[in-house]
């Protein structure tokens, strides 16, 4: 106790703050009459009625339905083509290739499948690889990468990320890429041959670059190492995935910018798909910029393509879409068709509620109005 | 202090263990032992004066803050959440990244808990650095040390307007009588003065105190809560007692006031002081919304679980289908893969995971801040402020501002709630002869003229602007009191008028109002006569009676605290002093005065005119009057000063509006009680001698003998005499010589009685006067006997209570008085609008039922119109037989009635409405305890169901609590309690809301209110405009947060069809969290805060918009599943329709869930775009800030995280969907079609069958004077309508 009166002193004299019970100005506690505390702000107090939405309906329908015509025509004048090889029938040219495949299989299997272009295309064609059934949005799967090993980080790069599992390492040494996506890269060859009708086989100039987001390509993937173009020592210490046949650093080894890391086909496959049915930019068919020849002229045509990609495991399909492109992206009607409906719709409502208004809306309008 | 050191703590363990041994507690003086060290001090083992409130301590903030946080439920389904995300196998997120909203509502707690504990550790400090005053024997004086100093046993000095640091028993003043007053404005929000005296019998007044010279043993109870009951007694060394009760107490947080200094020794410090010990936490009530938000909120927990188990079944479903594991299924880092049955079970708990936020965990945050701030905006409200009392409405509750839109039964108490419980001296009877004081009450009728115009005063009603009004305003800026005139130019007239329509019936109630009396002529001449005669007689004894039978203090001018000045405005003495003027004038014309009293009532008369401008600080809120063991403790006091010889003015502090009325009246007839101490009263005569008597006893009022008396020594006679003031069947029982056959005494007796049931059926209150002479042996006998009970210890208030009958017999009557007690103003339109709203509205008294039913009437509880069944008996099978006839008559009827509506609808335009048919119900006390047993309980239920106003009189405080209670579980229906004292404390308590009235008497109703207000009128606009708003703004704004979760974790749902149920999120988890966050957490608070549907003034003139909230028809089990499912449809339409746009493209995972999330946030502000029925400009600002916020937030996100939250990094995601116009397209159409059906229903339903709400909204649009002639018709309409139909929609509109 003794403590306690020392501390007092040392603290000296206070002066009593508790002022409850102190005199003082009382201050008046009528509340400010101001607008927002009295909850007088001025208000829009809008009333659905049927009369007061009529014009919103009708907008909406006049809006809507040039909208529905213009994407319908602009989606029906792409024009796309879709070729399945992925041989389930016994007729299929690839039907070969397809029951014999698996992942660890050393051969090359190739099939070549002839297809009829019966409209030309015109302006730049997109070549798409197509998959259905393919889960690329798995929950697991997708997690299965490592950013920062693909964005050049050097420690990813010996250490990737546990989420990898169990695409982390093989024999003692990192994957790089590792994870299951990158594991799983979509490694068909698609080559593209137009059959002249004189019989003669002329390669299509396949574009393999430009395929992938500037910002994927330039920011977000980077290969390890910085300037050093000499990649097969920068992934030295890396061991490739599994399922590849060749290093990353052996994707295009003609074409350094699209090699290890940064090479375009592992981008575009690196983001994953939405859906379990997709399809991937695969190359760009350019258009002959000095002539007035088509892209693809009408006439038959022949798809070589190197099997390597097994998915009857999964009743998947593969196909390869070419397509041209508008700005409305890839051929699509349903938006077009939907935009019209809804426009129909609401139309069709705004004349229902003019209906109602008329019948009944006067009614209120009587009472609400009196002369 | 040392005192928390372990050791003392144990020491404090061992402390309560030897003390519930002991139930009494013994203090001795610290002084002999000053210098010894802690063990040796006899006063050890108490507590010490340092306080501390505060929970936690540095180091132990967070695990204590933290255990308790997770007491809370919802916490604890977060962290299983978090904890489950950490568990490999069944994660759906980053682990870390998942604990970031269990982190956020933590922390968000934490800080709030912190800062607020923070707040009461200053405050301690604060309190235990305050300085005092505490004797040292060393030094031989007082020597300022500070609070957490004093121990018990020290002798505390405590000067004048210093607080009390504990709690001390009186042992010296510097008052020559012996007394101190204190304010116990810290304890209990009352203002006046209570006066506490020295132990009896101890010190010697007017000699300095000397401490050291204390060698008794304080002997006193065991620290309790109860701020009115103390008793214990001191022993001296030779074993002599003397004890003390409550009234030698001087408790910590009290104020010294009017008294230099008081000194005495320290029973209890700390927290085993009274104060203390009654520092109870806030109320906590759950609101009736809550609870049935609850169980939706179970629902949702078992929506959730279906979700998930389709989501598992789903998933093991899927794995099922395929023969070999393809390359997209990951196995376990081993490489193996696990069976398809226990990927389902673990998907389970990822599907919680990733649809968590079906169960809205920050809806009760969210409901927090809403609340808060409805709060705000009630306690804003300039029309529930009152101008007189400067209070606003109190929000004591914070969480059941909604229940306020639900009441369906109202039950008030009479006397202060529905009357303003200033009471005025309207007649007496003396000597069986009735003096009706027709002056007096044409003066009253004159100043009351303006007042009660017609009707219907509805607010906004245009009252002509009175005269008067330039003279308020003068007034006040006289006073000083601009302000309010000042602010309240925006709505000038309107308001203006109001305000003054408000004073001109106010200022009926105004202090000279009851002070001044006008004498009635007759008996002024008979008191007169015996002046001049006899100087004694019964008329003499009667005013001396009224004079001096009270516990009024007199306090003079200069006594006066300078706090409570002008707290008062004095606009209404102002106004009243204008009427007086004008009565005066019609007096005089009338010649009502004859030239030699004249003389006299000039004096009376013409003094508040002199000191009105003194009037402010005539009136305070107060006090618990400690002498009055178990009676209703609180009273108010009107206080009053005059000059009585032009030099010395007083003013009397009065514990009951009765007791100043009485002692105002005996002043107007010259009998002016001068001074009072505690031996003796001074009474100036008529005839301007003082009178001087020596009080022997005071026999305080207590609600069992419902009387008081005073015995005193009249100077002149010598003899010794007991006057009784009561309720009159309390004192006529006692008198004496009434059963002989034929006396005097009988026949007074019997016309007094007769005079009493004429007043109790004017609505006066009643007191009876009686007067005993007793002889000098037989006041001996009993005066031992009464000391021996007042020493005592045990059983003390019976053994007082057994003396005072003992002594009140054999009383001769003197006389009755009735007083007035008048109506606040608009009661009667308010109960007339709560009825309209639906409201059954109940009055609970403890009047007679005579006086009650009076009162029922003028305030329209009752209508003459009405059947009214009156329940009075006292065998319980008459009840029954009673119960059962009534019920069937009344079921007779009402199916009658029923039977015939266009008779009702017929009758009604003659009648006025007729909502139920008019029965009334008037019980009492005895008859309600039989009504409410067991067996006929049911019975008593039905039948009030069918009254249309029930009144229940001479009913307990017991008895009011037990009635809600059972209308409340009988009938499960919401009930609202409204009183102003602490008998109504029990009954404000027991109903699901509380509501006191700060008024005459007292802050114990308020201090145990949920809201508190400061006029019954209030009521309406709590009830019937924010009751309204909190309710329907809350109901939607529960249901919308329902619906907003839904519909956004339900796009989650169905993505998990098209990923084979492998709890994919295609939505960065940042951005859900942000989505919940920021994006739509605003708009929903701001809705649930600032909503408005219909106007406060359309709300006023209509209460039948209240019925929504009582039939909860804001939220019901059908509002909630409509709102599941339209969030079902939506989230499907917001999920598909990118779906069809974006399936088989090369949309990528994130790139696909950005239109969805853009889509839905669109979705869910514009859903509630249609919800919202007034924008102002705050809504404008949050909802369009809302989306901007969006994008401004995603794009800077997806800009800066190229790999920060792996495996989503948006990187340049929302920037590249951006450009694609398709994304606008997408946008554009989905929202459209998401919301087209919500916004056609509403549009339907708007056109082909409105609402009452809408309707009401519609007739906001008229200009104002179409709009009173609609309502009016309406009305009329609706109410034949109503009885012809007994439906409230199906009404066209006139």
């Amino acid at each position: 106790m003794a403590s306690s009166y020392n501390a007092k002193e040392e603290d000296g004299h206070h002066p009593g703050l508790v002022g409850s019970g102190g005199p003082g100005a009382v201050k008046s506690k009528k509340p400010d009459n101001t607008a927002f505390k009295q909850q007088r702000l001025p208000a829009w107090q809008p009333i659905l009625t049927a009369g007061t939405v009529l014009p919103a309906f009708f907008m909406i329908g006049l809006i809507f339905i040039p909208i529905g015509i213009g994407l319908f025509v602009t989606s029906n004048n792409i024009k796309e083509f879709e070729i399945d090889y992925t041989g389930v029938d016994m007729s299929s040219p690839c039907y070969n290739c397809a029951q014999n495949y698996s992942w660890n299989s050393t051969s090359v299997c190739t099939c070549t499948v002839p297809f009829t272009l019966d409209q030309p295309f015109e302006s730049n064609v997109f070549m798409y690889y197509g998959l259905s059934n393919f889960y690329q949005n798995h929950r697991r799967y997708v997690k299965s990468r490592d950013d920062s090993q693909l964005n050049g980080d050097k420690s990813s790069l010996l250490n990737p990320s546990k989420e990898c599992e169990p695409y982390r390492t093989s024999d003692r040494k990192p994957i790089a890429p590792c994870g299951a996506i990158a594991n799983s890269l979509f490694n068909d060859t698609l080559e593209l041959f137009y059959i002249h009708p004189n019989g003669s086989k002329i390669g299509i100039h396949l574009v393999k670059t430009g395929i992938a987001w500037w910002t994927d390509k330039h920011v977000k993937f980077r290969n390890p190492g910085g300037s050093n173009n000499n990649l097969s020592v920068v992934f030295q210490d890396t061991s490739k995935p599994v399922n590849w046949r060749k290093a990353v650093y052996e994707l295009d080894p003609a074409d350094p910018e699209n090699n290890g890391f940064v090479n375009e086909d592992l981008i575009v496959w690196m983001r994953t798909a939405a859906l379990p049915t997709f399809r991937k930019l695969y190359r760009i068919i350019q258009k002959k910029k000095d002539t007035m020849t088509p892209t693809l002229p009408p006439g038959n045509y022949s798809l070589e393509v190197a099997y390597n990609y097994p998915v009857r495991s999964f009743d998947g399909r593969k196909r390869v879409i070419l397509s041209t492109i508008s700005w409305m992206g890839g051929k699509n009607p349903f938006l077009g068709i939907a935009y019209i409906t809804v426009g129909s719709v609401c139309f069709f409502l705004g004349v229902v509620l003019l209906i109602i208004h008329h019948k009944y809306g006067n009614r209120n309008n009587n009472a609400d109005i009196p002369n | 202090m040392t005192w928390t050191s372990p050791l003392t703590l144990f020491q404090r363990g061992w402390t309560r263990h030897r003390d519930q041994d002991r139930p009494i507690r013994k203090v001795v003086s610290n002084l002999p032992f000053e210098d010894l060290r802690k063990r040796e001090q006899p006063n050890r083992q108490y507590e010490g004066n340092a306080i501390k409130t505060n929970k936690y301590r540095l180091w132990s903030f967070l695990p204590m803050n933290l255990f308790e946080q997770f007491h809370r439920l919802a916490n604890i389904y977060f962290v299983g959440l978090a904890i489950l995300n950490f568990i490999p196998v069944v994660n759906a997120f980053q682990p870390e990244v998942a604990l970031i909203p269990i982190c956020i509502i933590l922390a968000l707690t934490a800080v709030k808990d912190g800062w607020e504990d923070f707040r009461r550790y200053q405050t301690d400090q604060q309190l235990n650095n305050m300085p005092c005053f505490i004797f040292r024997r060393r030094l031989m004086c007082f020597v300022e040390r500070r609070w957490k100093d004093v121990r018990v046993g020290d002798f505390v000095k405590v000067l004048s307007n210093e607080i009390i640091p504990a709690d001390i028993l009186l042992l010296h003043t510097s008052d020559p009588n012996g007394v101190c007053h204190m304010e116990t404005a810290n304890l209990d929000g009352e203002t006046n003065l209570k006066q506490r005296k020295v132990v009896p019998g101890f010190s010697t007044l007017g000699e300095p105190f000397q401490p050291q010279t204390f060698d008794s043993t304080v002997v006193c109870e065991n620290p309790n809560n109860n701020l009115n009951l103390f008793k214990g007694f001191i022993e001296r060394p030779d074993k002599r007692r003397s004890g003390f009760g409550i009234d030698s107490l001087l408790l910590r947080g009290c104020t010294v006031r009017n008294t230099d200094d008081a000194a005495g020794i320290v029973v209890y410090a700390g927290h085993e002081t009274k104060s203390m010990l009654n520092n109870n936490g806030p109320r906590y009530k759950r609101s009736k919304i809550e609870r049935k938000m609850n169980t939706d909120v179970l629902f949702c927990v078992l929506l959730l679980f279906f979700m998930c188990l389709i989501g598992a079944l789903g998933h093991a479903i899927w794995l099922e289908t395929f023969s070999t594991m393809p390359s997209y299924i990951v196995p376990d880092s081993n490489g193996n893969y696990i069976s398809s049955a226990l990927a389902g079970f673990y998907m389970f708990f990822t599907m919680i995971i990733l649809l968590q936020v079906m169960i809205p965990v920050s809806l009760y945050v969210s409901i927090e801040l809403v609340k808060m701030g409805q709060i705000f905006f009630i306690t804003q409200d300039a029309e529930l402020y009152d101008q007189e009392l400067d209070s606003r409405v109190q929000c004591r509750a914070l969480n059941i501002t909604e229940d306020l839109g639900q009441i369906q039964y109202v039950f008030s108490d009479k006397t202060g709630t529905l009357t303003e419980n200033k009471m005025v001296f309207k007649r007496c009877t003396i000597m069986g002869t009735e003096y009706c004081h027709e002056e007096n009450a044409a003066r009253l009728a004159v100043i009351n003229g303006g007042g009660n115009e017609e009707e219907e005063v509805t607010i906004y009603q245009k009252t002509k602007l009175p005269p008067l009004f330039p003279l308020e305003e003068l007034q006040d800026d006289h006073t000083g009191h601009k302000n309010h005139a000042n602010t309240q130019v925006a709505a000038a007239s309107r308001r203006r008028s109001k305000v003054a329509a408000g004073a001109q019936s106010d200022m009926a109630f105004s202090s000279p109002l009851e002070t001044v009396v006008v004498p009635d002529r007759k008996l002024m001449l008979e008191v007169d006569h015996q002046m001049a005669s006899i100087q004694t007689g019964p008329y003499l004894d009667f005013f001396l009676a009224l004079a001096i039978c009270n516990t009024v203090v007199v306090s003079t001018l200069t006594a006066q605290r300078q706090r409570v000045k002008g707290r008062r405005n004095s606009s209404y003495s102002g106004s009243s002093s204008h009427n007086m003027g004008q009565w005066f004038k019609i007096s005089s014309l009338q010649k009502f005065f004859s030239s030699m009293r004249f003389k006299r009532n000039r004096e009376t008369m013409a003094d508040p005119f002199a000191i009105d401008e003194d009037e402010p600080d005539t009136f305070h809120i107060s006090s618990v009057s400690d002498s009055r063991p178990g009676q209703k403790v609180i009273s108010s006091e009107g206080k009053d000063k005059r000059s009585l010889s032009r030099s010395e003015e007083v003013c009397y502090e009065a514990h009951s509006p009765d007791e100043a009325a009485l002692i105002h009246a005996a002043k107007a007839y010259g009998f002016t009680m001068v001074e009072r101490t505690p031996r003796y009263v001074t009474v100036k005569l008529p005839n301007e001698t003082l009178l001087k008597f020596e009080v022997l006893d005071v026999l305080t009022f207590d609600s069992t003998r419902r009387r008081m008396s005073i015995i005193v020594r009249h100077p002149h006679t010598n003899e010794i005499i007991m006057y009784t003031k009561g309720a009159d069947s309390a004192v006529m029982e006692k008198l004496g010589n009434v059963f002989s056959v034929e006396s005097a005494a009988k026949r007074i007796a019997v016309r007094t009685q007769k005079d009493l049931d004429m007043y109790a059926r004017d609505g006066l209150r009643t007191l009876c006067f009686a007067k005993k002479v007793i002889s000098e042996q037989e006041f001996k006998a009993w005066f031992t006997s009464r000391q021996e009970a007042l020493s005592a210890i045990d059983e003390k208030e019976e053994r007082l209570m057994e003396t005072a009958n003992d002594i009140e017999n054999n009383l001769t009557l003197l006389g009755a008085t009735g007083i007035e007690d008048r109506l606040q103003e608009n009661v009667p339109e308010t109960i007339q609008a709560l009825r309209r709203a639906g409201m059954q509205v109940w009055v609970l008294t403890g009047d007679k039922p005579e006086t009650a039913v009076n009162i029922a009437y003028s305030c329209k509880l009752l209508d003459h119109e009405d059947l009214v069944f009156t329940f009075t008996t006292n065998k319980k099978s008459v009840c029954k037989m009673r119960l059962e006839d009534t019920l069937s008559e009344v079921r007779r009827t009402w199916g009658g009635l029923g039977l015939d509506p266009q008779f009702r609808g017929y009758n009604s335009t003659f009648t006025g409405p007729l909502m139920e048919p008019s029965i009334g119900l008037v019980i009492d006390g005895p008859t309600l305890n039989m009504a409410l047993s067991e067996d006929l309980v049911e019975q008593f239920v039905e039948l009030c169901k069918h009254c249309r106003a029930v009144l229940c009189c001479r009913v307990t405080p017991l008895q009011k609590s037990s009635v809600v209670k059972v209308i409340r579980q009988k009938l499960r229906v919401m009930t609202l309690a409204v009183g102003d004292g602490a008998n109504d404390v029990n009954m404000i308590q027991a109903a699901d809301v509380g509501i006191g009235v700060s008024g005459q008497e007292g802050m114990q109703a308020v201090m145990a209110s949920d809201f508190a207000i400061t006029r019954f009128k209030h009521l309406q606009r709590l009830l019937l405009v924010h009751g309204h708003w909190c309710y329907s703004r809350l109901a939607n704004m529960v249901i919308y947060f329902f619906y907003k979760n839904v519909a956004y974790v339900n796009l989650l749902f169905w993505y998990q069809f098209f990923c084979g149920f492998s709890g994919t999120a295609m939505i960065d988890y940042w951005l859900m969290i942000f989505f919940n966050l920021f994006f739509t957490s605003a708009p929903p608070i701001m809705f649930g805060i600032m909503d408005k549907e219909v106007s406060d003034s359309t709300l006023l003139s209509l209460p039948e918009l209240y019925r929504r909230g009582q039939h909860s028809e804001g939220y019901r089990r059908s509002t909630f599943w409509i709102a599941i499912l339209d969030a079902f449809y939506q989230s499907l339409v917001c999920f598909f329709i990118p779906y069809w746009t974006y399936n088989d493209s090369d949309i990528g995972i994130f790139s696909f869930g950005t239109p969805m999330n853009t889509v839905s946030l669109f979705t869910i502000i514009l859903h509630l775009a249609i919800e919202i029925k007034s924008w102002t400009v705050v809504h404008w600002v949050i909802m369009v800030g809302s989306v901007l916020v969006y994008f401004i937030l995603t794009l800077a996100y997806s800009a800066i995280c190229i790999s920060c939250n792996p495996p989503s990094d948006p990187y340049w995601i929302m920037h590249k969907q951006m450009a694609d116009p398709m994304f606008y397209l997408v946008c554009v159409l989905t929202t459209v079609v998401a919301l087209l059906p919500r916004y056609t229903l509403r549009v339907l339903k708007g056109t082909l069958a409105p609402s009452l709400h809408l309707r009401a909204r519609q007739l906001e649009r008229l200009p104002s004077s179409c709009r009173e002639q609609q309502i009016r018709e309406w009305r009329g309409f609706r109410d034949t309508c109503i009885s012809a139909s007994l439906s409230s929609t199906a009404c066209p509109s006139a």
